[in-house]
């Protein structure tokens, strides 16, 4: 789960760092009133959970009280990479020397979390990545040390800092691992952290990824997630709800499948035999004939949809169940599109007699159905 | 014999009461697997198909001289119980949960690479030797003893692919599941080094999607070590979409590294054949061992 940049800030400011003066203003009044508060230049800055926000001109500067009215008004108004603003943060403008960039994160091959800093931070911290990875530290951190005193020291080190500013720094990167084991970040980051003329540092920016499978540690956020929904299409608000993994695409074959690896394949299949797969489904392992309902509702109320091509490989997932669900689905939604279906594995016979009675057609390899789904939705185009 | 586990591997369940564990004992008890003890904290003196239950793994392997657990216990006790097993001196572990914690799963690995301790998942449908020994969830019918070894970071996606091999008369020798999260126990290198060394497996299939480069690490060691046994490799999510999540955690594509392309190029430049269709990895392998 995403967090907003000043939910991150409230976060940081907890645990000691220094942020920008600045407040959350969600009308064009009150950015206005903060930008008298605490000063002009300001920076407001578009709360929306995606990144790349200052290129696609989420960022914007103002130099007296009325233009940050003004500018929040039309940032207010915007969307930022389809995504509607609906708050800013007016924060004073830093007078900045040099960006630095620190961040923690998972690194899957040595099953660890990593420490990465750079004197290169800002926008384009990606790119010094490739081009030039000896500008980037990094750090394993091994859990059963945790990342101390002296791994912080030596990062500052690397950057090129001494006295006390390799003491200030320091602080700062051990209070973000402290908040990255706090709230299991799955990803934070400072980008920039901005080293000011007078030399402090300052979290011009922040960002916090809660591990999903953690959240039940997190109470407070999950409750927000359900509660203010995400940038998500209203399929997968819909399959959020079933515990259904739905991902849309943009194709005319919609697809249901159990397992991630398999339903993977299967788009894949689909893709080599010409056709355009309409979105990803996993109904997961045991699905009940409900959970298999709930999903083929909601392929049929995609108006991209052609065809449906369900793939079924039961193992702990019982064929008898899945027939039984689509038989569900049909009563419940009362048309049906063309539907193509393979089924075998764990009580299969039984599955196929229930969908044979009912005039449903079922097949055995999943390459033949592919190439079924994708001739029918040539046909129908 | 196995990789990893076989015929005389004795296992622990823990959560041996709960809807999954108690299932599952069942179809592992029928498949002769060595079901020694069960632990359900609070269930202690109880019987679950015929197997003593125990408050605690230390009383379970004090009585049974178990060496191996299969957990399935939720996930925010999934972690206690991963080091409760290691403590008690298990050096097998199969993690069924899924949805555990990042930071938890980190932890339990160090742990474990410190004591010395095998992981197998979590979010794996486990490992089973065709004939002797099950550790999982997988269903048994679509596995026969054989001569590929199978790796896969998927579940049902191996099961389609072990059919294939099963009605080829391939078989398998062992077919593990390295599990669908962010963070798992094993690599594919760490099961390509075992068998290299086991004289049952001819060739070997692994399974791969996209996220990670556990993919790209083993092409890597094919190359430089040599791995004289055929391999085909499958690679699920060719036509994902960048930047979205498909279900596994670790499904996650994040600009190159990862993709499904980096994955396939780095197989083909090592000589590993990669096969577009997951039949198309029996045929393959059928023609490699022809030769």
């Amino acid at each position: 789960m995403k967090l907003h940049e000043y939910e991150a800030k409230e976060i940081f400011s907890k645990y000691g760092m220094l942020m920008p003066k600045g407040e959350l203003a969600t009308s064009p009044k009150q950015a206005r009133d903060i930008a008298t508060k605490i000063g002009v230049p300001v920076v407001i800055k578009a709360q929306v959970l995606v990144s790349g926000r200052g290129k696609a001109g989420g960022i914007l500067f103002a130099s007296s009280p009325t233009e940050t009215e003004v500018l929040t008004k039309r940032l207010l108004a915007t969307k930022i990479k389809a995504n509607r603003v609906q708050s800013v943060l007016v924060e004073e403008k830093l007078a900045v020397k040099k960006e630095l960039y620190f961040g923690i994160t998972t690194d899957r091959s040595n099953q660890k979390y990593v420490a990465i800093a750079s004197s290169e931070g800002g926008m384009d911290i990606e790119e010094v990545a490739a081009t030039m990875p000896e500008r980037i530290v990094k750090a394993l951190i091994d859990p059963l040390c945790g990342f101390r005193s002296y791994h912080a020291r030596q990062i500052a080190r690397k950057l090129g800092y001494a006295g006390n500013q390799l003491s200030d720094l320091t602080r700062i990167f051990l209070q973000l691992y402290r908040v990255a084991m706090d709230y299991d970040a799955e990803l934070i980051e400072i980008n920039p952290l901005a080293e000011t003329v007078e030399g402090k540092f300052v979290v011009a920016d922040a960002r916090l990824l809660i591990d999903d499978n953690a959240l039940y540690r997190h109470p407070e956020y999950k409750e927000r997630l359900v509660r203010e929904g995400t940038e998500l299409s209203p399929q997968e608000v819909e399959a959020q709800k079933s515990g259904l993994a739905y991902v849309s695409l943009d194709g005319n074959i919609g697809i249901i499948g159990n397992g991630a690896g398999l339903v993977m394949a299967t788009l894949d299949v689909v893709q080599l035999y010409g056709g355009r797969p309409a979105n990803f489904l996993d109904v997961g392992g045991g699905a009940s004939a409900d959970k298999m309902a709930s999903a083929l509702n909601l392929v049929l109320s995609d108006p991209k949809v052609e065809v449906v091509f369900i793939n079924i490989l039961g193992g702990i997932t019982r064929c008898d169940e899945v027939a039984n669900g689509i038989l569900e689905a049909k009563k419940r939604v009362g048309f049906v599109k063309p539907m193509v279906i393979r089924l075998v594995g764990t009580n299969e016979k039984e599955g196929k007699k229930i969908l044979t009675k009912a005039g449903i057609h079922v097949l055995d390899s999943m390459e033949e159905t592919a190439m079924r789904a994708v001739e029918m939705a040539k046909s129908g185009e | 014999m196995g990789v990893f586990v076989g015929r005389g591997t004795k296992a622990v369940v823990q959560g041996i009461t709960g809807t999954q564990g108690s299932f599952h004992t069942r179809l592992m008890l029928d498949y002769r697997t060595k079901i020694v003890a069960g632990v359900t904290p609070g269930k202690g003196g109880t019987q679950a198909h015929g197997v003593p239950v125990y408050d605690t793994v230390e009383e379970a392997v004090e009585k049974h001289k178990a060496d191996a657990s299969i957990i399935f216990v939720p996930a925010p006790f999934a972690a206690d119980a991963s080091f409760e097993a290691m403590e008690a001196g298990l050096k097998t572990l199969v993690i069924i949960t899924e949805r555990i914690p990042i930071r938890d799963a980190v932890e339990i690995m160090a742990y474990a690479k410190r004591e010395g301790v095998v992981v197998i998942g979590p979010n794996t449908p486990g490992i089973i030797v065709p004939d002797e020994c099950k550790l999982g969830i997988m269903p048994a019918h679509v596995f026969r003893s054989g001569v590929v070894g199978m790796a896969s970071r998927s579940g049902t996606l191996t099961y389609e692919i072990a059919a294939g091999l099963s009605i080829a008369k391939l078989g398998q020798s062992t077919c593990v599941g390295l599990g669908g999260d962010p963070i798992v126990g094993l690599s594919f290198v760490d099961v390509l080094e075992r068998f290299r060394e086991d004289k049952q497996t001819k060739a070997v299939a692994l399974i791969g999607e996209i996220g990670g480069n556990l993919e790209e690490l083993a092409a890597e060691f094919v190359a430089s070590e040599r791995f004289d046994k055929p391999i085909v490799a499958f690679v699920a999510g060719r036509t994902a979409p960048a930047g979205k999540r498909m279900g596994h955690a670790g499904a996650i594509v994040m600009g190159l590294a990862g993709t499904a392309q980096s994955k396939i190029e780095a197989f083909l430049g090592a000589g590993v054949r990669v096969a577009e269709k997951p039949s198309d990895v029996a045929r393959i392998l059928m023609k490699e061992l022809r030769r």
